[in-house]
Protein backbone atom coordinates (compact mmCIF):
# COMPACT_ATOMS: atom_id res chain seq x y z
CA UNK A 1 0.00 0.00 0.00
CA UNK A 2 2.70 2.49 0.99
CA UNK A 3 4.58 1.59 -2.18
CA UNK A 4 1.44 2.32 -4.17
CA UNK A 5 0.79 5.77 -2.66
CA UNK A 6 4.41 6.87 -2.83
CA UNK A 7 4.71 5.59 -6.40
CA UNK A 8 1.55 7.43 -7.31
CA UNK A 9 3.00 10.67 -5.98
CA UNK A 10 6.36 10.05 -7.64
CA UNK A 11 4.61 9.25 -10.91
CA UNK A 12 2.71 12.51 -10.65
CA UNK A 13 5.93 14.48 -9.99
CA UNK A 14 7.68 12.88 -12.93
CA UNK A 15 4.60 13.21 -15.14
CA UNK A 16 4.31 16.92 -14.43
CA UNK A 17 8.01 17.36 -15.19
CA UNK A 18 7.46 15.57 -18.50
CA UNK A 19 4.47 17.76 -19.22
CA UNK A 20 6.48 20.93 -18.69
CA UNK A 21 8.86 19.74 -21.38
CA UNK A 22 6.32 18.16 -23.68
CA UNK A 23 3.83 21.04 -23.64
CA UNK A 24 6.40 23.42 -25.10
CA UNK A 25 7.46 20.85 -27.65
CA UNK A 26 3.93 20.05 -28.76
CA UNK A 27 3.06 23.75 -29.15
CA UNK A 28 6.15 24.28 -31.30
CA UNK A 29 5.53 21.07 -33.22
CA UNK A 30 1.90 21.78 -34.03
CA UNK A 31 2.45 25.42 -34.95
CA UNK A 32 5.60 25.20 -37.02
CA UNK A 33 5.57 21.55 -38.03
CA UNK A 34 9.11 21.28 -36.65
CA UNK A 35 10.03 18.51 -34.28
CA UNK A 36 12.55 20.45 -32.21
CA UNK A 37 15.24 17.87 -31.45
CA UNK A 38 17.05 20.41 -29.29
CA UNK A 39 14.18 20.76 -26.84
CA UNK A 40 15.73 18.39 -24.31
CA UNK A 41 19.05 20.19 -24.78
CA UNK A 42 17.38 23.39 -23.57
CA UNK A 43 16.17 21.37 -20.58
CA UNK A 44 19.78 20.43 -19.89
CA UNK A 45 20.88 24.06 -20.26
CA UNK A 46 18.21 25.02 -17.73
CA UNK A 47 19.74 22.64 -15.20
CA UNK A 48 23.31 23.85 -15.80
CA UNK A 49 22.29 27.51 -15.71
CA UNK A 50 20.39 26.86 -12.50
CA UNK A 51 23.46 25.24 -10.95
CA UNK A 52 25.71 28.12 -12.02
CA UNK A 53 23.34 30.84 -10.84
CA UNK A 54 22.65 29.03 -7.57
CA UNK A 55 26.40 28.95 -6.85
CA UNK A 56 26.41 32.76 -6.82
CA UNK A 57 22.89 33.78 -5.86
CA UNK A 58 21.21 30.72 -4.42
CA UNK A 59 18.47 28.42 -5.67
CA UNK A 60 15.45 30.72 -5.70
CA UNK A 61 16.94 33.45 -7.91
CA UNK A 62 18.08 30.62 -10.19
CA UNK A 63 14.49 29.42 -10.40
CA UNK A 64 13.65 32.72 -12.10
CA UNK A 65 16.85 33.57 -13.96
CA UNK A 66 17.66 30.21 -15.60
CA UNK A 67 14.30 29.79 -17.39
CA UNK A 68 14.48 33.38 -18.65
CA UNK A 69 17.96 32.72 -20.05
CA UNK A 70 16.60 29.61 -21.78
CA UNK A 71 13.69 31.61 -23.18
CA UNK A 72 16.09 34.20 -24.59
CA UNK A 73 18.22 31.48 -26.16
CA UNK A 74 15.03 30.01 -27.65
CA UNK A 75 14.06 33.37 -29.14
CA UNK A 76 17.55 33.76 -30.62
CA UNK A 77 17.42 30.26 -32.12
CA UNK A 78 14.07 31.03 -33.75
CA UNK A 79 14.90 34.49 -35.08
CA UNK A 80 18.45 33.88 -36.30
CA UNK A 81 18.27 30.19 -37.02
CA UNK A 82 14.96 28.51 -37.73
CA UNK A 83 13.41 31.45 -39.55
CA UNK A 84 16.26 31.49 -42.07
CA UNK A 85 16.22 27.75 -42.56
CA UNK A 86 12.41 27.71 -42.80
CA UNK A 87 12.37 28.57 -46.53
CA UNK A 88 14.20 25.35 -47.31
CA UNK A 89 11.50 23.15 -45.85
CA UNK A 90 10.97 20.90 -42.88
CA UNK A 91 13.93 18.59 -43.52
CA UNK A 92 16.30 21.53 -43.29
CA UNK A 93 14.66 22.68 -40.06
CA UNK A 94 14.86 19.18 -38.63
CA UNK A 95 18.56 18.89 -39.47
CA UNK A 96 19.13 22.35 -38.01
CA UNK A 97 17.65 21.42 -34.64
CA UNK A 98 19.53 18.11 -34.82
CA UNK A 99 22.76 20.06 -35.24
CA UNK A 100 21.86 22.22 -32.27
CA UNK A 101 21.72 19.12 -30.08
CA UNK A 102 25.41 18.47 -30.74
CA UNK A 103 26.43 22.12 -30.46
CA UNK A 104 24.68 22.55 -27.11
CA UNK A 105 25.90 19.16 -25.90
CA UNK A 106 29.52 19.97 -26.75
CA UNK A 107 29.28 23.48 -25.39
CA UNK A 108 28.01 22.12 -22.09
CA UNK A 109 30.84 19.55 -21.93
CA UNK A 110 33.47 22.17 -22.75
CA UNK A 111 32.14 24.60 -20.16
CA UNK A 112 31.28 22.31 -17.28
CA UNK A 113 33.13 19.08 -18.04
CA UNK A 114 31.95 15.50 -18.27
CA UNK A 115 31.28 14.90 -14.56
CA UNK A 116 27.91 15.40 -12.87
CA UNK A 117 27.49 18.82 -11.25
CA UNK A 118 27.05 19.12 -7.48
CA UNK A 119 23.63 20.72 -8.09
CA UNK A 120 21.62 19.80 -5.02
CA UNK A 121 18.21 20.31 -3.57
CA UNK A 122 18.29 23.59 -1.54
CA UNK A 123 18.73 22.97 2.18
CA UNK A 124 15.49 24.73 3.02
CA UNK A 125 13.52 22.13 1.03
CA UNK A 126 15.67 19.15 1.92
CA UNK A 127 13.53 17.34 4.49
CA UNK A 128 10.92 14.62 4.41
CA UNK A 129 7.51 16.28 4.11
CA UNK A 130 5.60 13.34 5.54
CA UNK A 131 6.05 9.65 5.84
CA UNK A 132 3.57 6.97 4.96
CA UNK A 133 3.97 3.59 6.62
CA UNK A 134 7.65 4.34 6.99
CA UNK A 135 8.29 5.59 3.44
CA UNK A 136 9.33 9.23 3.16
CA UNK A 137 8.05 11.77 0.66
CA UNK A 138 10.66 14.54 0.27
CA UNK A 139 9.49 18.13 0.53
CA UNK A 140 11.34 19.00 -2.66
CA UNK A 141 9.06 16.74 -4.70
CA UNK A 142 6.06 18.54 -3.29
CA UNK A 143 7.75 21.78 -4.28
CA UNK A 144 8.24 20.42 -7.81
CA UNK A 145 4.55 19.58 -7.96
CA UNK A 146 3.69 23.08 -6.78
CA UNK A 147 5.93 24.76 -9.38
CA UNK A 148 4.70 22.61 -12.25
CA UNK A 149 1.05 22.97 -11.26
CA UNK A 150 1.50 26.74 -11.02
CA UNK A 151 3.16 26.79 -14.44
CA UNK A 152 0.41 24.63 -15.90
CA UNK A 153 -2.29 26.92 -14.53
CA UNK A 154 -0.63 30.10 -15.77
CA UNK A 155 0.05 28.64 -19.21
CA UNK A 156 -3.57 27.57 -19.44
CA UNK A 157 -4.83 30.99 -18.37
CA UNK A 158 -2.50 32.69 -20.83
CA UNK A 159 -3.65 30.50 -23.71
CA UNK A 160 -7.38 30.63 -23.05
CA UNK A 161 -8.03 33.98 -21.40
CA UNK A 162 -5.74 36.45 -23.14
CA UNK A 163 -5.82 37.83 -26.64
CA UNK A 164 -2.24 36.71 -27.28
CA UNK A 165 -3.26 33.21 -26.19
CA UNK A 166 -6.19 33.20 -28.60
CA UNK A 167 -3.92 34.29 -31.43
CA UNK A 168 -1.50 31.48 -30.52
CA UNK A 169 -4.34 28.93 -30.48
CA UNK A 170 -5.58 30.12 -33.86
CA UNK A 171 -2.05 30.00 -35.30
CA UNK A 172 -1.74 26.36 -34.26
CA UNK A 173 -4.16 25.40 -37.00
CA UNK A 174 -4.46 28.34 -39.41
CA UNK A 175 -1.30 30.50 -39.40
CA UNK A 176 -2.05 31.90 -42.87
CA UNK A 177 -5.49 33.10 -41.86
CA UNK A 178 -4.17 34.66 -38.66
CA UNK A 179 -1.73 36.66 -40.78
CA UNK A 180 -4.50 37.69 -43.18
CA UNK A 181 -6.38 39.17 -40.22
CA UNK A 182 -3.42 41.46 -39.57
CA UNK A 183 -1.57 39.63 -36.82
CA UNK A 184 2.19 39.32 -37.01
CA UNK A 185 2.62 35.55 -37.26
CA UNK A 186 6.46 35.48 -37.15
CA UNK A 187 6.33 37.27 -33.79
CA UNK A 188 3.77 34.71 -32.60
CA UNK A 189 6.14 31.93 -33.69
CA UNK A 190 9.06 33.50 -31.82
CA UNK A 191 6.93 33.97 -28.71
CA UNK A 192 5.82 30.35 -28.73
CA UNK A 193 9.32 29.05 -29.36
CA UNK A 194 10.76 31.22 -26.59
CA UNK A 195 7.89 30.26 -24.27
CA UNK A 196 8.45 26.56 -24.96
CA UNK A 197 12.16 26.94 -24.22
CA UNK A 198 11.33 28.86 -21.02
CA UNK A 199 9.19 25.95 -19.86
CA UNK A 200 11.95 23.48 -20.79
CA UNK A 201 14.42 25.61 -18.85
CA UNK A 202 12.16 25.65 -15.81
CA UNK A 203 11.82 21.88 -16.05
CA UNK A 204 15.62 21.75 -16.10
CA UNK A 205 15.89 23.89 -12.97
CA UNK A 206 13.61 21.67 -10.91
CA UNK A 207 14.57 18.44 -12.67
CA UNK A 208 18.34 18.97 -12.54
CA UNK A 209 18.62 18.37 -8.81
CA UNK A 210 15.79 15.81 -8.76
CA UNK A 211 17.73 13.68 -11.21
CA UNK A 212 21.39 14.49 -11.96
CA UNK A 213 22.83 17.43 -13.85
CA UNK A 214 25.27 15.81 -16.27
CA UNK A 215 25.98 15.97 -20.02
CA UNK A 216 23.91 12.88 -20.75
CA UNK A 217 20.67 14.25 -19.31
CA UNK A 218 19.42 15.62 -22.65
CA UNK A 219 19.79 12.27 -24.37
CA UNK A 220 18.10 10.56 -21.44
CA UNK A 221 15.09 12.88 -21.46
CA UNK A 222 14.69 13.60 -25.18
CA UNK A 223 13.23 10.29 -26.40
CA UNK A 224 10.69 10.11 -23.56
CA UNK A 225 9.44 13.60 -24.36
CA UNK A 226 9.01 12.70 -28.04
CA UNK A 227 7.06 9.63 -27.02
CA UNK A 228 4.78 11.83 -24.90
CA UNK A 229 4.18 14.26 -27.76
CA UNK A 230 3.37 11.51 -30.25
CA UNK A 231 1.27 9.59 -27.75
CA UNK A 232 -0.74 12.62 -26.66
CA UNK A 233 -1.38 13.76 -30.21
CA UNK A 234 -0.29 16.80 -32.16
CA UNK A 235 -1.92 20.09 -31.39
CA UNK A 236 -3.59 18.96 -28.19
CA UNK A 237 -2.31 20.18 -24.85
CA UNK A 238 -4.93 18.10 -23.05
CA UNK A 239 -3.74 14.95 -24.80
CA UNK A 240 -0.17 15.92 -24.03
CA UNK A 241 -1.06 16.31 -20.35
CA UNK A 242 -2.75 12.92 -20.13
CA UNK A 243 0.14 11.27 -21.97
CA UNK A 244 2.67 12.91 -19.64
CA UNK A 245 0.91 11.66 -16.53
CA UNK A 246 0.47 8.15 -18.01
CA UNK A 247 4.16 8.00 -18.91
CA UNK A 248 5.15 9.28 -15.48
CA UNK A 249 3.03 6.62 -13.83
CA UNK A 250 4.27 3.83 -16.10
CA UNK A 251 7.88 4.71 -15.47
CA UNK A 252 7.55 4.84 -11.70
CA UNK A 253 5.20 1.90 -11.28
CA UNK A 254 7.07 -0.37 -13.68
CA UNK A 255 10.14 -0.09 -11.45
CA UNK A 256 8.32 -1.45 -8.42
CA UNK A 257 6.32 -4.20 -10.09
CA UNK A 258 8.19 -7.41 -9.57
CA UNK A 259 5.79 -9.61 -11.51
CA UNK A 260 6.30 -11.07 -14.93
CA UNK A 261 3.81 -12.19 -17.58
CA UNK A 262 4.29 -15.75 -16.43
CA UNK A 263 3.16 -14.79 -12.93
CA UNK A 264 -0.14 -13.43 -14.29
CA UNK A 265 -1.13 -16.70 -15.90
CA UNK A 266 0.15 -18.85 -13.03
CA UNK A 267 -3.18 -18.80 -11.11
CA UNK A 268 -4.81 -20.23 -14.23
CA UNK A 269 -2.71 -23.29 -13.84
CA UNK A 270 -0.43 -22.51 -16.76
CA UNK A 271 3.18 -22.89 -15.79
CA UNK A 272 6.09 -22.22 -18.09
CA UNK A 273 9.31 -23.97 -17.45
CA UNK A 274 12.28 -25.26 -19.28
CA UNK A 275 15.14 -23.58 -21.05
CA UNK A 276 13.49 -22.05 -24.09
CA UNK A 277 13.08 -18.51 -25.47
CA UNK A 278 9.35 -18.23 -24.68
CA UNK A 279 9.86 -19.04 -21.03
CA UNK A 280 12.69 -16.56 -20.80
CA UNK A 281 10.62 -13.74 -22.29
CA UNK A 282 7.59 -14.46 -20.15
CA UNK A 283 9.49 -14.65 -16.90
CA UNK A 284 11.23 -11.28 -17.23
CA UNK A 285 9.86 -9.10 -14.41
CA UNK A 286 8.16 -5.85 -15.49
CA UNK A 287 10.70 -3.89 -13.43
CA UNK A 288 13.44 -4.91 -15.84
CA UNK A 289 11.64 -3.79 -19.00
CA UNK A 290 10.15 -0.64 -17.46
CA UNK A 291 12.36 1.65 -19.51
CA UNK A 292 11.14 -0.05 -22.67
CA UNK A 293 7.41 0.33 -21.99
CA UNK A 294 6.93 3.94 -23.21
CA UNK A 295 8.41 3.06 -26.59
CA UNK A 296 6.28 -0.07 -26.86
CA UNK A 297 3.28 2.15 -26.20
CA UNK A 298 4.36 4.65 -28.85
CA UNK A 299 4.66 1.90 -31.43
CA UNK A 300 1.26 0.59 -30.39
CA UNK A 301 -0.41 3.98 -30.71
CA UNK A 302 1.19 4.64 -34.09
CA UNK A 303 -0.28 1.34 -35.24
CA UNK A 304 -3.79 1.75 -33.92
CA UNK A 305 -4.38 5.48 -33.57
CA UNK A 306 -1.79 7.45 -35.57
CA UNK A 307 -3.10 10.82 -34.46
CA UNK A 308 -2.41 10.08 -30.80
CA UNK A 309 -4.82 10.19 -27.88
CA UNK A 310 -6.44 13.53 -28.69
CA UNK A 311 -4.51 14.77 -31.69
CA UNK A 312 -6.10 16.84 -34.42
CA UNK A 313 -4.02 15.40 -37.26
CA UNK A 314 -1.83 12.44 -38.12
CA UNK A 315 1.74 12.40 -36.91
CA UNK B 1 -7.99 52.13 -55.09
CA UNK B 2 -6.47 48.77 -56.05
CA UNK B 3 -4.51 48.30 -59.22
CA UNK B 4 -3.07 44.89 -59.89
CA UNK B 5 -0.60 45.10 -62.75
CA UNK B 6 1.07 42.27 -64.62
CA UNK B 7 0.74 39.88 -61.68
CA UNK B 8 2.48 36.53 -61.95
CA UNK B 9 2.52 33.73 -59.40
CA UNK B 10 4.09 30.31 -59.19
CA UNK B 11 3.55 27.14 -57.19
CA UNK B 12 6.99 25.58 -57.27
CA UNK B 13 7.72 25.00 -60.95
CA UNK B 14 4.25 25.67 -62.28
CA UNK B 15 3.36 29.11 -63.54
CA UNK B 16 -0.19 29.87 -62.33
CA UNK B 17 -0.81 33.56 -63.04
CA UNK B 18 0.34 34.96 -66.38
CA UNK B 19 0.17 38.73 -66.01
CA UNK B 20 -3.17 39.52 -64.38
CA UNK B 21 -4.55 43.09 -64.54
CA UNK B 22 -7.36 44.06 -62.20
CA UNK B 23 -8.66 47.38 -60.99
CA UNK B 24 -11.08 48.10 -58.15
CA UNK B 25 -12.26 51.63 -57.37
CA UNK B 26 -13.47 53.04 -54.04
CA UNK B 27 -16.79 51.52 -52.99
CA UNK B 28 -17.03 49.41 -56.13
CA UNK B 29 -18.20 45.80 -56.32
CA UNK B 30 -16.09 43.89 -58.81
CA UNK B 31 -16.46 40.20 -59.57
CA UNK B 32 -13.73 37.85 -60.69
CA UNK B 33 -15.33 34.94 -62.53
CA UNK B 34 -14.06 31.79 -64.13
CA UNK B 35 -13.97 28.05 -63.88
CA UNK B 36 -12.15 26.10 -61.18
CA UNK B 37 -8.38 26.14 -61.44
CA UNK B 38 -8.00 29.21 -63.65
CA UNK B 39 -6.17 31.17 -60.93
CA UNK B 40 -8.91 33.24 -59.25
CA UNK B 41 -8.03 32.10 -55.72
CA UNK B 42 -4.33 32.37 -56.46
CA UNK B 43 -4.92 35.98 -57.53
CA UNK B 44 -6.42 36.73 -54.10
CA UNK B 45 -3.61 34.91 -52.32
CA UNK B 46 -0.97 36.73 -54.33
CA UNK B 47 -2.57 40.08 -53.48
CA UNK B 48 -2.54 39.11 -49.80
CA UNK B 49 1.06 37.87 -49.93
CA UNK B 50 -0.01 34.32 -49.03
CA UNK B 51 1.56 33.28 -52.34
CA UNK B 52 4.69 35.16 -53.47
CA UNK B 53 3.55 37.72 -56.03
CA UNK B 54 5.63 38.88 -58.99
CA UNK B 55 4.36 42.17 -60.39
CA UNK B 56 2.63 45.17 -58.87
CA UNK B 57 -0.18 45.31 -56.32
CA UNK B 58 -0.80 49.03 -55.91
CA UNK B 59 -3.18 49.89 -53.11
CA UNK B 60 -3.94 53.53 -52.29
CA UNK B 61 -0.81 54.52 -54.19
CA UNK B 62 1.58 52.09 -52.48
CA UNK B 63 2.98 48.89 -53.95
CA UNK B 64 2.15 46.07 -51.53
CA UNK B 65 3.65 43.25 -53.61
CA UNK B 66 6.09 41.22 -51.51
CA UNK B 67 4.93 42.60 -48.16
CA UNK B 68 4.20 40.20 -45.33
CA UNK B 69 0.54 39.15 -45.18
CA UNK B 70 -0.27 40.93 -41.92
CA UNK B 71 1.09 44.22 -43.32
CA UNK B 72 -1.10 43.87 -46.41
CA UNK B 73 -4.06 43.32 -44.06
CA UNK B 74 -3.09 46.32 -41.97
CA UNK B 75 -2.90 48.46 -45.11
CA UNK B 76 -6.67 47.90 -45.27
CA UNK B 77 -7.32 44.82 -47.41
CA UNK B 78 -9.50 42.09 -45.88
CA UNK B 79 -9.50 38.50 -47.10
CA UNK B 80 -12.10 35.76 -46.79
CA UNK B 81 -10.63 32.45 -48.02
CA UNK B 82 -12.72 29.92 -49.92
CA UNK B 83 -12.16 27.16 -47.38
CA UNK B 84 -13.57 29.39 -44.59
CA UNK B 85 -10.86 28.65 -42.06
CA UNK B 86 -12.78 29.44 -38.89
CA UNK B 87 -10.66 28.76 -35.80
CA UNK B 88 -12.52 25.61 -34.75
CA UNK B 89 -11.56 25.44 -31.07
CA UNK B 90 -12.28 29.11 -30.36
CA UNK B 91 -15.79 30.34 -29.71
CA UNK B 92 -17.77 32.34 -32.26
CA UNK B 93 -17.17 35.50 -30.26
CA UNK B 94 -13.43 34.79 -29.92
CA UNK B 95 -13.23 34.28 -33.68
CA UNK B 96 -14.77 37.71 -34.16
CA UNK B 97 -12.42 39.21 -31.56
CA UNK B 98 -9.41 37.99 -33.51
CA UNK B 99 -10.80 39.83 -36.52
CA UNK B 100 -10.09 43.06 -34.67
CA UNK B 101 -6.59 44.28 -35.43
CA UNK B 102 -6.31 45.65 -31.90
CA UNK B 103 -8.33 44.73 -28.82
CA UNK B 104 -11.56 46.73 -28.51
CA UNK B 105 -10.74 48.96 -31.44
CA UNK B 106 -13.86 48.99 -33.62
CA UNK B 107 -14.28 50.56 -37.04
CA UNK B 108 -17.36 50.36 -39.23
CA UNK B 109 -18.39 47.05 -37.67
CA UNK B 110 -19.22 46.04 -34.11
CA UNK B 111 -20.34 42.83 -32.44
CA UNK B 112 -23.88 44.23 -32.40
CA UNK B 113 -23.86 44.69 -36.19
CA UNK B 114 -22.82 41.09 -36.72
CA UNK B 115 -25.32 39.70 -34.23
CA UNK B 116 -28.14 41.82 -35.64
CA UNK B 117 -27.39 40.62 -39.19
CA UNK B 118 -27.01 36.99 -38.12
CA UNK B 119 -29.06 36.10 -35.04
CA UNK B 120 -27.78 32.52 -35.38
CA UNK B 121 -24.27 33.65 -34.60
CA UNK B 122 -25.54 35.63 -31.61
CA UNK B 123 -27.27 32.58 -30.23
CA UNK B 124 -24.09 30.55 -30.58
CA UNK B 125 -21.53 33.15 -29.66
CA UNK B 126 -20.13 31.02 -26.84
CA UNK B 127 -20.03 27.78 -28.83
CA UNK B 128 -16.85 26.57 -30.53
CA UNK B 129 -16.88 27.70 -34.15
CA UNK B 130 -16.04 24.18 -35.27
CA UNK B 131 -19.57 22.97 -34.52
CA UNK B 132 -21.33 25.58 -36.70
CA UNK B 133 -22.99 24.56 -39.95
CA UNK B 134 -21.24 25.33 -43.22
CA UNK B 135 -23.44 28.35 -43.84
CA UNK B 136 -22.89 29.75 -40.36
CA UNK B 137 -19.15 29.25 -40.73
CA UNK B 138 -19.27 31.19 -44.00
CA UNK B 139 -21.07 34.12 -42.36
CA UNK B 140 -18.64 33.97 -39.43
CA UNK B 141 -15.53 34.14 -41.64
CA UNK B 142 -16.90 37.11 -43.54
CA UNK B 143 -17.89 38.91 -40.35
CA UNK B 144 -14.55 38.09 -38.73
CA UNK B 145 -12.71 39.79 -41.58
CA UNK B 146 -15.12 42.75 -41.45
CA UNK B 147 -14.31 43.30 -37.75
CA UNK B 148 -10.83 44.37 -38.90
CA UNK B 149 -12.53 47.24 -40.78
CA UNK B 150 -11.01 46.76 -44.25
CA UNK B 151 -11.63 49.36 -46.98
CA UNK B 152 -11.44 46.61 -49.58
CA UNK B 153 -12.45 43.02 -49.02
CA UNK B 154 -11.52 40.02 -51.18
CA UNK B 155 -14.15 37.30 -50.83
CA UNK B 156 -13.38 33.93 -52.35
CA UNK B 157 -16.43 31.84 -53.37
CA UNK B 158 -18.72 32.72 -50.46
CA UNK B 159 -21.68 30.81 -51.90
CA UNK B 160 -19.88 27.57 -52.68
CA UNK B 161 -21.84 24.61 -51.35
CA UNK B 162 -24.54 26.74 -49.73
CA UNK B 163 -28.30 26.20 -49.96
CA UNK B 164 -30.23 28.83 -52.00
CA UNK B 165 -31.60 30.48 -48.87
CA UNK B 166 -28.09 30.95 -47.50
CA UNK B 167 -26.86 32.23 -50.86
CA UNK B 168 -29.49 34.92 -50.48
CA UNK B 169 -28.11 35.76 -47.00
CA UNK B 170 -24.65 36.14 -48.48
CA UNK B 171 -26.16 38.53 -51.00
CA UNK B 172 -27.73 40.58 -48.19
CA UNK B 173 -24.40 40.77 -46.38
CA UNK B 174 -22.59 41.83 -49.56
CA UNK B 175 -25.12 44.62 -50.03
CA UNK B 176 -24.61 45.68 -46.41
CA UNK B 177 -20.83 45.73 -46.91
CA UNK B 178 -21.16 47.87 -50.02
CA UNK B 179 -23.59 50.24 -48.31
CA UNK B 180 -20.90 51.03 -45.73
CA UNK B 181 -18.52 52.12 -48.47
CA UNK B 182 -16.32 49.03 -48.50
CA UNK B 183 -15.10 47.96 -51.94
CA UNK B 184 -15.54 44.27 -52.78
CA UNK B 185 -13.58 41.96 -55.04
CA UNK B 186 -15.85 38.94 -55.27
CA UNK B 187 -14.54 35.64 -56.62
CA UNK B 188 -17.36 33.48 -57.97
CA UNK B 189 -17.97 30.59 -60.24
CA UNK B 190 -21.72 30.94 -60.53
CA UNK B 191 -23.18 34.05 -62.12
CA UNK B 192 -26.28 34.35 -59.89
CA UNK B 193 -25.09 36.89 -57.34
CA UNK B 194 -22.29 38.37 -59.39
CA UNK B 195 -24.48 39.55 -62.26
CA UNK B 196 -26.97 41.09 -59.84
CA UNK B 197 -24.71 43.14 -57.62
CA UNK B 198 -21.45 43.80 -59.49
CA UNK B 199 -20.56 47.12 -61.07
CA UNK B 200 -17.92 45.46 -63.21
CA UNK B 201 -16.77 41.92 -63.95
CA UNK B 202 -13.58 40.18 -64.94
CA UNK B 203 -13.50 36.70 -66.41
CA UNK B 204 -10.34 34.63 -65.99
CA UNK B 205 -9.04 31.76 -68.08
CA UNK B 206 -5.67 30.01 -67.93
CA UNK B 207 -4.18 32.49 -65.47
CA UNK B 208 -5.14 35.57 -67.45
CA UNK B 209 -8.01 38.04 -67.69
CA UNK B 210 -9.95 37.12 -70.82
CA UNK B 211 -12.91 39.51 -70.46
CA UNK B 212 -13.61 42.78 -68.72
CA UNK B 213 -16.88 44.71 -68.67
CA UNK B 214 -20.22 45.42 -67.01
CA UNK B 215 -22.80 42.73 -66.24
CA UNK B 216 -24.74 43.99 -69.27
CA UNK B 217 -21.68 43.52 -71.47
CA UNK B 218 -21.31 39.95 -70.28
CA UNK B 219 -25.01 39.25 -70.77
CA UNK B 220 -24.66 40.47 -74.35
CA UNK B 221 -21.66 38.27 -75.01
CA UNK B 222 -22.69 34.60 -75.17
CA UNK B 223 -19.37 33.63 -76.72
CA UNK B 224 -17.36 34.59 -73.61
CA UNK B 225 -19.90 32.89 -71.37
CA UNK B 226 -19.74 29.73 -73.40
CA UNK B 227 -15.99 29.60 -73.75
CA UNK B 228 -14.92 30.59 -70.25
CA UNK B 229 -17.83 30.18 -67.85
CA UNK B 230 -20.40 27.58 -68.73
CA UNK B 231 -19.53 24.05 -67.79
Amino acid sequence: MEVFVISLLNGLVYGMLLFMLASGLTLIFSMMGVLNFAHASIYMLGAYFAYQVSVFLGFFPALIIAPILCGLIGAAIEVWGLRRVHHNGHIAELLFTFGLVFIIGRAVQMTWGMLPMPYRVPAILDFPLFSLYGANFPAYRAFMLLVSAGMLASTWLLLTKTRVGLIIQASLTHPGMVGALGHNVPVVFTTVFAGGCLLAGLAGVIGGNYQTTEPGMAEAMGPIVFVVVVFGGLGSLAGCFIASIIMGMIQTFAVVIDYSLADIVKPLGIVFSGDNLLTEILTVPVARIGALLPFVMMVAILFFRPRGLMGTRDT
Amino acid sequence: MLQVRDLHAYYGQSHILHGVHIEVNEGEIVSLLGRNGVGRSTTCKAIMGLVDPVGQVIYKGKDLAGLRTDLVARAGIGYVPEDRQVFPTLTVRQNLELGLKRANKFGRWTFDDVFRLFPNLAARQNNPAGVLSGGEQQMLTMCRTLMGDPDLILIDEPTEGLAPLLVEQVGVLLAEIASRGVAILLVEQKLTIALKISHRLYVMGHGQIVFEGTPADLAANPQVRQEWLEV
